[in-house]
């Protein structure tokens, strides 16, 4: 007798499409995946839509609007199991960057008829909204991250990721200290694992795609970052990108702003 | 159709990226109006690109798209290197081409097999498909890996590649890390170029309709990152001349911006418009594989833009093959890019077509203001227009059918929703 596969359901709030992309990026795993669950909502990849429950769901991009809230409240309890899957979800994205300025502003550049928009004044993760059973990071999420996080929940084992610091995956790879051997300045030592310690083994400094460790202390890092030349409102703008609305980022580029000069 | 059916409405598309609906609406069996309506929430990268310096720019328009970050990333990095006036070595050049190689091939080949040949066959998707064309599928996903490989490798990872910088990469890579990649890039042209007879004759419907085609033209080299606008009509422009000649124009009908050539109208840019004007330009083995399989210019029929993409990934498959083969590594990865007060703008060829970004940056090097014309929001008066035109057949087939042909119309342009959704006038249209 066949066991009947579960259920998984890939929805899409505020994003670029990118981390629900690194699924059909796993062109060698694609095929086993499909063939152990059932893809029961997964627009950008079919047409076929089966109704919920679902027993695990995946949902990438952010808050942003009244409607995509609702939209998430029904999609939570449609879900057995809920996956947020990268930063959009996870910390608010890029897009949060509204969250720390005027949205009407941002609006007006944009657009001509800002009027007609419908949109928040922030954007949240999905936490913010509803229970969530695990947050997967990255800007975008790492795929080998993503199909572990999938086998684990279809096995009912939690992920094996860990949630130390970039700078312990180049000490692992062997990589060569950017900071200390090019003074190239580098948030490693602040920020979460998960990308296999990527811009350092291309002699560039970390950007902090994958958000705050779990013990990241930005404070602490600050004055190796302006010694090596970053003035403090650069060093603001490197955490005000893809985790602007992360607490450990988003207080160390809110310290600086209040600090920052006026300009002349 | 049913004879009281007077809407046609699909509320969530599916197999594009990002998400949008569509309505069409009928008078008795005339149709009235069509809209491709766009629900993404509304994104504000123009507003989050001022006061950031102008090296920050390419790793936060490739946020701007996950299919297409490279495409953001060059055209962001040549229009600050043109305010500069900073000059890419021979070198670089030839690096940047073979990183946008990997990105058409991997978007291609994502939208040829998983996106748009399910609707040629009837499936609801790849998976499915797969079932009884597994060969095909599986091929395809391994074409597909040889490309996502290239940027791997060159960028550090397929989506929001890492290793881009203005004036050029943070790290070139030695000749022998390159030489990894040419068994799977041979393999994937030869196995290409035999599925394009199969693919040749998947049923496509007969429709053209005459359009203008806009895209960028090179004299010696079929467009990626250089050369001049040129379209059917007689436009030959310089990239600087763009905004004098485009226009994002507020139609009555519609709730979204249309971007039209000035005193002509709607166009259409991608695949279709630069296999038309720049079909001499294809690699010879490019060539002979389109010709092998009937396509020489005019082709103005969309949905065979499947085989056009198929061509194209056959040429990026043969380019990238011959930039591994003349590689040699560069002393330096990247130019210095000097900070001046200027405005530097620059288009490239997306897989999609043709990206346009512009920026005015201050004497700190910060940005000022930054415009991005991306080109679903080029193509979506014409994706429109197509629809208004097939919508004249649909009343005569079941409400099934027509509401898949219409979807299909719609997937001909491997729309980028999320990349549009940052310049659509947004209406949040749910039930």
């Amino acid at each position: 007798m066949k066991a009947k596969k579960p259920k998984l359901a890939v929805f899409k709030l505020a994003s670029c499409d990118g981390c629900q992309l690194s699924l059909l990026d796993c062109e060698d795993e694609l095929l086993a995946v499909a063939g152990a669950v059932e893809i029961a909502y997964f627009l950008e990849a079919t047409s076929r839509i089966v109704k919920g429950p679902y027993d695990l769901t995946l949902v990438e991009g952010s808050i942003t609007t009244e409607h995509d809230a609702e939209r998430l409240r029904q999609i939570r309890k449609q879900s057995k199991k809920l996956i947020t899957i990268g930063a959009c979800a996870t910390a608010g994205g890029i897009q949060a960057l509204r969250n720390f300025a005027d949205v009407a502003e941002y609006a007006r550049v944009v657009y001509a008829r800002p009027d007609t928009l419908k949109t928040l004044a922030t954007s949240t993760p999905v936490a913010a909204h509803v229970a969530v059973d695990y947050e997967l990071r990255g800007c975008p999420v790492d795929k080998r991250q993503l199909l572990e996080v999938l086998n684990a929940f279809l096995n009912g084992r939690p992920p094996r990721i860990g949630s130390h610091s970039v700078c312990l995956d180049c000490k692992r790879k062997g990589t060569v200290c950017v900071m200390v051997a090019h003074g190239t300045p580098c948030l490693g030592p602040v920020t979460h694992s998960g990308c296999g310690a990527l811009c350092p083994s291309y002699t560039r400094g970390c950007f902090g795609c994958f958000g705050p460790s779990a013990s990241a202390h930005p404070a602490a890092l600050r004055p190796a970052l302006t010694q090596l030349g970053k003035t403090e409102a650069e060093v603001a703008r490197l955490y005000a990108t893809f985790n602007a609305a992360a607490p450990a980022f988003a207080a160390e580029h809110q310290t600086l702003a209040k600090r920052k000069e006026p300009t002349t | 159709m049913t004879q009281n059916a007077r809407t046609i409405k699909v509320d969530f598309l599916a197999r594009v990226e990002g998400e949008g609906a569509l309505t069409i609406r009928y008078k008795g069996n005339e149709p009235k109006s069509v809209e491709l309506v766009i629900f993404e929430p509304p994104r504000f990268f123009e507003g989050f690109l001022r006061g950031r310096s102008q090296l920050e720019v390419p790793d936060i328009t490739a946020r701007i798209c996950g299919i297409c970050p490279v495409a953001y990333q060059m055209s962001s990095c040549h229009a600050i290197e043109n305010a500069a006036g900073a000059c890419i070595t021979p070198e670089i050049r030839a690096l940047r081409r073979l990183l946008y190689c990997g990105e058409w091939i991997e978007s291609h080949v994502l939208h040829m097999f998983m996106l748009h040949a399910p609707d040629f066959l009837g499936y609801p998707d790849a998976i499915t498909m797969a079932k009884d064309h597994g060969d095909l599928v599986k091929a395809s996903l391994r074409i597909k890996k040889a490309g996502n490989a290239i940027v791997n490798l060159l960028g550090g990872r397929e989506i929001h590649p890492i290793n881009v910088c203005v004036g050029g990469f943070y790290r070139a890579p030695t000749p022998s890390e390159l030489r990894t990649l040419v068994p799977e890039l041979m393999w994937s042209k030869t196995a290409l170029a035999e599925l394009m007879p199969t693919l040749a004759g998947l049923p496509f419907p007969d429709f053209e309709r005459p359009v203008e085609l806009v895209s960028l033209k090179h004299p010696d080299e079929y467009p990626f990152n250089e050369g001049r606008l040129v379209s059917n009509r007689g436009l030959d422009i310089s990239v600087h001349e763009y905004e004098r000649h485009f226009e994002e124009q507020h139609v009555a009908h519609s709730t979204a911006l249309h971007s039209v050539h000035l005193g002509h109208g709607p166009y259409v840019v991608g695949p279709l418009a630069r296999f038309n004007l720049c079909f001499d330009q294809l690699r010879p083995f490019a060539k002979r594989a389109a010709e092998a399989a009937s396509l020489v210019p005019p082709l103005l029929n969309p949905f065979k833009t499947l085989l056009v993409r198929g061509v194209e990934t056959l040429h990026a498959l043969d380019e990238a093959i011959a930039i591994i083969e003349a590689y040699r590594q560069p002393a330096s990865a990247r130019v210095e890019v000097p900070v001046r007060a200027a405005v530097g703008m620059a288009a490239t060829e997306a897989p999609r077509g043709t990206l346009y970004h512009r920026y005015q940056v201050d004497a700190q090097g910060l940005i000022e203001d930054a415009k991005i014309t991306p080109p679903t929001s080029q193509n979506q008066k014409s994706i429109e227009d197509d629809l208004f035109a097939i919508a004249k057949r649909l009343p005569e087939m079941s409400h099934d059918a027509a509401t898949k042909l219409a979807e299909q119309t719609v997937r001909n342009y491997d729309p980028c929703i999320s990349c549009s959704t940052h310049f659509l006038r947004v209406r949040l249209e749910h039930e």
